[in-house]
């Protein structure tokens, strides 16, 4: 029997996968793409570590800025386990072969490695590989993982994960090849399955299949979600085709100016807060840029080479002579799959979460540039340690033969053209009320829309698709998830009467005293919504 | 403006237009195509940004990412070459996986060593690779030996030889000689379409100099007749 099933191969799944197979486990990885078509890739800027390559920092100054960001919501036992571990993670990069941006005349590996600076950083913590930090080090831990002889099992689907009464046993996925559901049975299940930003489609830097696919199958599966309202909006993306502007070009020296040519912002001022400032300003009508013009093409060309190609197709502009217009776009969700300290599911049992489909206490109520690319890696491998102290076998399960396509898929007569209408119309409603700047009022209105784009939703089908090596199937998975998550996260959003970091509410402006975590669940059958008052 | 794509449905192959609005870059068309005209037009995408390799098809006889090319009038859209087509422009890339662990493409030793700005620029450029199959397409050594490593195999296999943090590069050179280093007509195809701009002819041809330095030679040249061994 499988020891480890791992669900996704992107930076947490991969990290997970080589710790458990370099301790001899038997370890089965699925992923519904192919490992480096993931959201680990599109991940610019870098990987926080206090290495103190460039300026004095240390692990103590990297918490503080990571409690300071997370607006009292991180829980500092993770945070301090995060931090600490970084520089160990990076000494793992730097083993594996990562080829990081480099100082001259260091006097170790470890302090050769080139580190910038990142919004909401007190210090040049960032290690990078040029602007290709995610890239980089994800396919390294593709090239190990296949150096280990890891079974990676591509473009298999997650429909659910197989439990009875909260004991997980392994998971049910739609095979995209032969258009059958598939059964893996494992002893532990990691769900590294990514967020849910690209139920903000057209408004978001996500790649389209992040619609929360692990985190659904989580919370049906009896599993606690956590802090769902919360969602990072990226102050710079592309004004039209809301493609990612990393945040080095603000940390090498970037400005952002209104169409006056006016500054209004500290650039380097945590995302919440620039995000904002640049809403505000659009929201006045006004257009808002990103300068690197006085970089000039050397530097950009060498720091920079991928945004300057992303300008010039996406917005055929040349940065090192003209304004780039942005507007900021959902980037990041720090909420998701509630777990404890070891990463184990709240409410389940033999399945653990990890990665930005986790809720780990690390980000709150807004994540650092530099954190997420930092807890996949260094969680992954936190979380692969608490599987592999759980490879009992596990109890009795429920046949999943008698699972049936048609629990999944609507088989009934009709079209499936319409998804793609709700999906766009979705990624809009919830730019517009679950957004930057959200009220009481929006937020219902859109949960009442959705109740519609739902039943519209019902009446589309995918009889008459030949579903052997269909997208369409998927995309008809993916955007049931996307519904099913938008309206965790509306009521998440309703549930929090005041502003707190990423979440802004224009009806409670202000933060209360006490912090709290909203906190999802299923009980008998209804989603129940509730607050926990934290004891930090 | 009319744009054609290749279509395949599990049994045939054929042409169909369609007529659309003129659109940013060609995934874009896709994807218009896809939500409004017909949902079963089949295709692989991902990050939408250039770096996820998902999205590489044949543009005009040319291999291009979608998300990152225009498209045009009368533009003829096909799958990939030298893949096995799943449906329409959605095509088997899982031989990457399989060639890679045939060229040994990784660190096998790690060793201490410092390195510099200059030791980043070594590899800099080979680690920018996305494996969009790009290269693969349009290397024409697969029409007569489909074993072939491959560009991006090989310029892979280049990136960690050259690491200075490589402590065993004779494993890794040695893995590359069969169906690698010296099958390679250097025709350069792969370099003209990366859209990276990895340059695999010249890494070819650098570790077929490695290869030397460790005591490979071409075996081209050794089964070459110089023209004394016929008269004895």
């Amino acid at each position: 029997m499988i020891d480890i099933l791992i669900i996704g191969a992107a930076g947490a799944g991969l990290s997970a996968a080589l710790t458990a197979k370099e301790e001899g486990a038997n370890v089965v990885v699925a992923t519904k793409r192919l490992p480096t078509q993931s959201q680990t890739v599109m991940a610019q800027g870098g990987i926080n570590a206090a290495l103190g390559n460039i300026e004095e920092d240390s692990p103590a100054l990297h918490i503080e800025d990571t409690l300071k960001a997370s607006h009292s919501l991180g829980n500092k036992e993770m945070i301090r386990k995060l931090c600490e571990k970084a520089p160990q993670t990076i000494e793992r990069l730097e083993r594996y072969g990562v080829p990081f941006s480099r100082v001259d005349n260091a006097s170790t590996p470890l302090s050769s490695i080139a580190q910038r600076k990142l919004g909401g950083a007190s210090r040049k913590r960032a290690c990078y590989a040029q602007d290709y930090t995610g890239l980089k080090i994800l396919h390294t831990l593709y090239d190990r993982a296949l150096a280990m002889d890891i079974d990676i099992r591509s473009e298999l689907m997650l429909l659910d994960l197989i439990s009875q009464d909260g004991k997980v046993s392994g998971a049910l996925f739609w095979d995209i090849a032969s258009a059958d559901i598939v059964t893996i049975k494992a002893k532990s299940v990691i769900l590294a399955t990514g967020g849910f930003g690209a139920i903000y489609h057209g408004y978001t830097t996500n790649a389209y299949g992040s619609t929360g696919d692990g985190i659904a199958s989580a919370l049906r599966a009896g599993g606690v979600l956590r802090s769902m309202e919360f969602v990072q909006f990226h102050p710079t993306a592309l004004k039209e085709s809301h493609i990612l502007i990393s945040e080095s070009a603000r940390g090498e020296g970037g400005y952002l100016v209104d169409e006056d040519g006016n500054r209004f912002i500290d650039e380097l001022a945590p995302r919440d807060e620039v995000a904002r400032a640049i809403f505000n300003k659009i929201a006045e009508g006004k257009s808002v840029y990103l300068d690197i013009r006085h970089f000039g093409i050397k530097k950009i060309e060498h720091l920079m080479p991928q945004e300057l190609h992303l300008c010039k197709i996406h917005a055929g502009i040349d940065p090192s002579k003209e304004l780039i217009p942005i507007s900021p776009t959902v980037h990041y969700t720090m909420g998701g799959i509630a777990v404890n300290e070891k990463f184990e599911i709240e409410g389940l049992k033999n399945c653990y979460a990890v990665g930005e489909c986790s809720e780990a206490g690390v980000h709150g109520a807004n994540r650092l540039g530099g954190n997420s690319l930092l807890e996949i890696v260094a969680f992954g491998e936190e979380a692969a340690k608490s599987a592999l102290s759980n490879l009992k076998e596990s109890n009795e399960i429920k046949n999943s033969s008698f699972v049936k396509k048609d629990d999944y898929l609507n088989l009934a007569d009709g079209d499936i053209k319409d998804i793609y209408a709700i999906r766009k119309e979705l990624g809009k409603m919830l730019f517009e009320s679950a957004g930057i700047i959200r009220d009481e009022e929006g937020l219902k209105t859109a949960l009442e829309k959705l109740e519609e784009f739902k039943g519209r939703f019902e009446k589309c089908s995918v009889a008459g698709l030949d579903t052997i090596y269909s997208e369409s199937v998927t995309d008809y998975i993916e955007i049931k998830n996307s519904l099913y998550i938008a309206q965790i996260l509306l009521k998440s959003a309703i549930a929090r009467k005041e502003s707190r970091g990423a979440h802004y509410r224009s009806d409670y402006p202000k933060s209360e005293e006490k912090a709290y975590t909203v906190t999802v669940s299923i009980k008998q059958g209804n989603l129940s919504i509730e607050m926990d008052k934290k004891e930090n | 403006m009319k744009i054609t794509i290749n279509r395949f449905n599990g049994t045939k192959t054929y042409k169909k237009e369609f007529h659309i609005d003129r659109v940013t870059t060609l995934l874009n068309a896709l994807y218009h195509i896809k939500e409004n005209i017909d949902p079963t037009l089949t295709f692989s995408s991902g990050c939408r940004s250039g770096v996820c390799g998902a999205c590489a098809v044949m543009k005009n006889g040319k291999e291009v990412l979608a998300c990152s090319t225009t498209v045009e009038d009368t533009d003829v859209i096909a799958p990939l070459r030298y893949h096995d087509i799943q449906k329409d422009l959605k095509v088997d890339k899982s031989r990457t996986k399989e060639t890679l662990k045939r060229a040994n493409a990784y660190l096998h030793t790690y060793k201490d060593e410092i390195l510099t700005a200059n030791d980043e620029k070594a590899n800099e450029r080979q680690s920018d690779c996305i494996l969009c199959d790009s290269c693969y397409s349009a290397c024409p050594v697969f029409a007569v030996n489909s074993d072939f490593l491959g560009p991006f195999s090989l310029s892979r296999a280049y990136r960690y030889a050259v690491d200075k943090r490589e402590g065993d590069s004779m494993t890794l050179i040695n893995a590359i000689q069969q169906n690698g280093v010296w099958d390679c007509t250097l025709c350069g195809e792969c370099t003209a379409v990366c859209p990276q701009n990895i340059d695999p002819k010249s890494d070819i041809l650098n570790l077929r100099s490695l290869s030397m330095q460790a005591g490979f030679s071409d075996p081209n040249m050794m089964s070459m007749n110089f023209g004394t061994s016929g008269f004895l």
